[in-house]
């Protein structure tokens, strides 16, 4: 079986996999559950500073959007952080960190935009004996309306100062988490990094209204007939969540800093893709939330055989991507690909048809007898019909070989690589060498 | 004391009230909300689907079951009964297996469709219970038409007249409408008096006067219904029984399955039906499957069904055969009635055993004597005398186009007409297309 221990920043796991600040790891309670089932690490829900603790809103704090059988695609919320008092909070980390060695323990931090307020919640948590810190700069509602939070996160400026007072002032390394509210996830990225950060954390939540009722016309989750925008996660969040780590990972500016992924991990697959594209570990929460902590353990043995399977250590999956995340300019134009349907895996359903027909190049034919087969000659490769069949594998897209002719384009397809930067249609293009 | 299963002989009440209520319960219970939501979400909404060319009444499935999905079984509904006004009744009787569900897809993906007919149900009866007749009666056009039979054809052919603004006189021979919904299907695939309700349902269209007790060539002549009304609809179905061919004149103890299917449907809590303690029906159709389970179900301890030819050549579907093993009826095949052997009431049943060589029915030498003391004949309905004047064709009333018969003015649809199966959704289908035959022949 592989070996998932895992060195992030000189913090050491079992495994890659860690609860992400929320809920799950609001009190000793619960995390000491979650690492009997196994996980790795936690980052304990965000400790505000010493004070009348927060107040949440006594209505409901989740709203959800639902697929089939309603499996739950994605979760919003507006809770705040931690409600419960500093003291009591930083006695537990410190009793499971003791009761729990082996296991990384993040210590998440929001207080006000002002190094006083740093320089007095970071001793404190030092001394628990906590592996690190991860700066909030990530949650999107209420805290940012009080200038905390993603309020933070959306002005690189802050972070890199917070960032730097964070060094100047704990020994334990530092993780920005980062908000996904912005447009250009590598800015906030170079900030933490410019700021002396260790690493960075994303995505935070992205600002959302999951639905409104229809009834009363409130956005969900409704308080009293009111809503407010919450933070959006689970497996709807993570293709966002992937582009934004992939983005830092392959940033030049950026590129080495050590990144926690965090986005809709589910599944080890969802897991391993968060790694392929720069992580060195995950951070999982609504997953959790939905199926509670067991199913830590289908992603150690998913993981683990996986690894087996490649014959690959973990530190060899982690940015094994990266690479090959590029711009679209740079994209193989003389990769010419046509679909292909498979005859006997088809059950005729004729959706690839209608999705084509209706939308895209009207290169499907549907035969006599539901037989649906590909018009070459208008098959532009847009792969929609594979998005849409239901049958996995039924429709693929094959190369056409190097030397024959594109009956779309009537032009014999070259083997040589060449993209747009060269192509003649290109009013910039530089002639090839 | 009272009956048991044990007990000899053609009785009542074999099984308390209790048992027989347990027996006779709902075969697809309906879904609740949940469960049709995930239902509806299997169905992959198909181009041009092939469930909807399946249906003999071309409901667009698709999309009733999108509406579903989308939590507005009531939009869903109206979809069906825009195509087929006894949606509720096909829901619950209709051979999904052979028809929509077999077409389906998901059986060809994985061998097991979108369960099409529950669903439908589920849209339909939540309509139903929401009291709400979605549909409205155009101008009135001033025609009259005569509809003879309120089975499903003659409903459908009715409902769909008077939503073209024509008035509707429909007759039926029996003292309530609905025909085999009514008379002719296994009590546990309409509970809870269904068909009554659907039919009242039904007339809230308006412009329908029903005329029950009124038979043709008894209280009606088709000459007279001619000369009254612009148009005449024959949906009158198959009232005559085919004839066992057998050696013995034993009556005791035997009877016809419809007439058997009939009685319970019109029974209470059915401990006033009686049934034999070794219980033979003879056919291979749904009305033998029906006749058979029920039998079962009354505290019968020995049911078997014998069909002269093999499964594969039996019309009931594979489900329905499973459904009868289910429930504990032998199924023999390739068994052929000889004789009914008894000294006043039957005793047995003698067969001679059959193969098929080179599509030939063929004897093999070989008898079976199965023990009876009571024989359901289940070997077809025939049309029960013909009316005036119209030409036949298989012993069904010929008919061209959307129901044309031979006679002008006439038409016909439902099991009375030749071609189709004899099925409630084909009756629906023929005679919504003969109303709207009629319709444009009226005002054409």
């Amino acid at each position: 079986m592989a070996d998932l221990s895992t060195d992030f920043l000189g913090i050491k796991s079992p495994n890659p996999f860690w609860l992400a600040s929320a809920p799950p790891t609001d009190k000793a309670y619960n995390v000491e559950r979650a690492f009997k089932a196994g996980w790795g690490g936690v980052v304990w829900k965000t400790l505000g500073e010493a004070g009348p603790p927060i107040v949440n809103v006594n209505g409901p704090r989740y709203g959800a959007i639902w697929g089939a059988d309603r499996r739950l695609l994605g979760l919003n919320n507006i809770e705040l952080i931690t409600d419960r008092p500093l003291e009591v909070n930083l006695r537990e980390i410190k009793q499971v960190k003791r009761d729990w060695p082996d296991r990384a323990m993040i210590v998440s931090i929001m207080v006000p935009c002002e190094e006083q307020a740093w320089k007095a919640i970071l001793p404190l948590v030092e001394e628990t004996g906590a592996d690190g810190i991860e700066l909030n700069f990530g949650c999107p509602h209420g805290m940012s309306e009080r200038g905390m939070g993603s309020a933070v996160g959306q002005v690189p400026e802050y972070i890199e100062m917070v960032a730097r007072w964070c060094k100047q002032n704990t020994r334990m390394p530092v993780i920005v988490k980062l908000t996904p509210n912005i447009t250009d996830i590598r800015y906030p990225a170079r900030a933490a990094m410019k700021g002396g950060a260790d690493a960075v954390s994303l995505i935070n939540t992205i600002s959302s209204i999951t639905s409104v009722n229809l009834d009363s016309f409130s956005p969900e989750p409704s308080i009293d007939g009111k809503g407010s925008h919450g933070g959006y996660c689970g497996p709807a969040v993570k293709p966002i969540a992937l582009n934004m780590v992939a983005e830092i990972a392959r940033d030049p500016e950026t590129r080495g800093l050590p990144i926690s992924g965090i986005g809709g991990v589910t599944t080890w697959r969802d897991a391993a893709e968060f790694l392929a594209l720069g992580a060195g570990t995950v951070q999982v929460c609504t997953a959790a939330m939905t199926y509670g902590f067991k199913i830590v353990q289908e992603m150690i043995s998913g993981l683990s055989q996986y690894l087996d399977e490649k014959e690959m250590t973990l530190g060899e999956l982690t940015g094994r991507a990266v690479p090959n995340v590029t711009d679209w300019q740079y994209l193989n134009l003389n990769y010419v690909t046509k679909a292909r349907i498979d005859q006997d895996a088809c059950i005729k359903c004729g959706r690839c048809y209608a999705a084509c027909e209706d939308t895209s190049h009207q290169a499907i034919w549907m035969k006599p007898g539901r037989v649906f087969e590909v018009n070459d000659a208008e098959c532009v490769a847009c792969n929609l019909c594979v998005d849409v069949c239901p049958v996995e594998d039924c429709i693929t897209m094959e190369r056409l070989a190097p030397g024959t002719v594109d009956p779309r384009t009537g032009r014999v397809v070259e083997a040589e690589y060449g993209n747009w930067t060269t192509h003649p249609n290109n009013p910039a293009a530089k002639a090839a060498e | 004391m009272a009956a048991d299963i044990y007990t000899p002989g053609v009785v009542a009440g074999r099984l308390d009230a209790e048992t027989i209520a347990a027996n006779f319960a709902d075969l697809h219970p309906p879904y609740d909300g949940h469960e049709a939501a995930v239902a509806a979400d299997r169905c992959y909404f198909c181009h041009d689907a092939p469930c909807i060319t399946a249906c003999p009444t071309g409901i667009d499935i698709p999309l009733f079951i999108r509406q579903i999905a989308t939590g507005t079984p009531e939009a869903a509904a109206k979809t069906i009964l825009s195509s087929n006004i006894l949606g509720g009744m096909c829901a619950r009787v209709c051979p999904t297996e052979t028809l929509c569900e077999e077409a389906c897809v998901r059986e060809a993906a994985e061998g097991k469709p979108v369960e099409i007919g529950r669903l439908q149900r589920h849209a339909t009866d939540t309509l139903m219970a929401a009291g709400v007749h979605p549909f409205d009666r155009a101008a009135p056009t001033g025609k009259r038409i005569a509809v003879v039979g309120a089975g499903p054809a003659g409903l459908a052919c009715a409902h769909r007249l008077a939503m073209k603004g024509h008035d509707v006189d429909l007759y039926d021979a029996r003292p309530k409408g609905g025909g085999l919904n009514e008379y002719g299907i296994a009590a546990y695939k309409t509970v809870g008096g269904f068909a009554q309700a659907e039919l009242d349902w039904l007339l809230k269209i308006g412009g329908i006067s029903v005329h029950y007790g009124a038979a043709l060539g008894r209280e009606l002549s088709l000459e007279a219904l001619r000369d009254s009304h612009d148009a005449v609809f024959l949906g009158i179905g198959l009232g005559g029984v085919n004839a066992l061919r057998v050696e013995g004149q034993v009556t005791e103890g035997v009877m016809d399955a419809v007439d058997f299917i009939a009685a319970l449907r019109q029974s209470g809590d059915k401990t006033d039906i009686p049934v034999g303690r070794q219980v033979v029906v003879i056919g291979g159709g749904m009305t033998a499957v029906d006749a058979a389970v029920q039998a079962k179900l009354l505290g019968a301890e020995q049911v078997t069904i014998a069909y002269r030819r093999g499964r594969e050549a039996m019309s009931a579907s594979r489900y329905e055969q499973n459904l009868a093993a289910s429930k504990g009826v032998r199924l023999m095949f390739n068994a052929q009635p000889e004789a009914l052997h008894g000294s006043g009431a039957v005793e047995a049943v003698e067969f001679a055993l059959t193969q098929s060589v080179d599509g030939q029915l063929r004897l093999t030498g070989e008898t079976r004597l199965v023990p009876a003391d009571m024989v359901l004949r289940a070997i077809g309905q025939s049309l029960d005398g013909t009316p005036e004047g119209i030409a036949l064709a298989g012993g069904k009333i010929a008919v061209s186009g959307a129901g044309r018969t031979s006679v002008a003015g006439v038409w016909a649809g439902g099991d009375c007409a030749a071609g189709g199966d004899d099925l409630t959704v084909t009756a629906v289908a023929e005679g919504r297309d003969a109303a709207e035959d009629i319709h444009a022949s009226l005002l054409g």
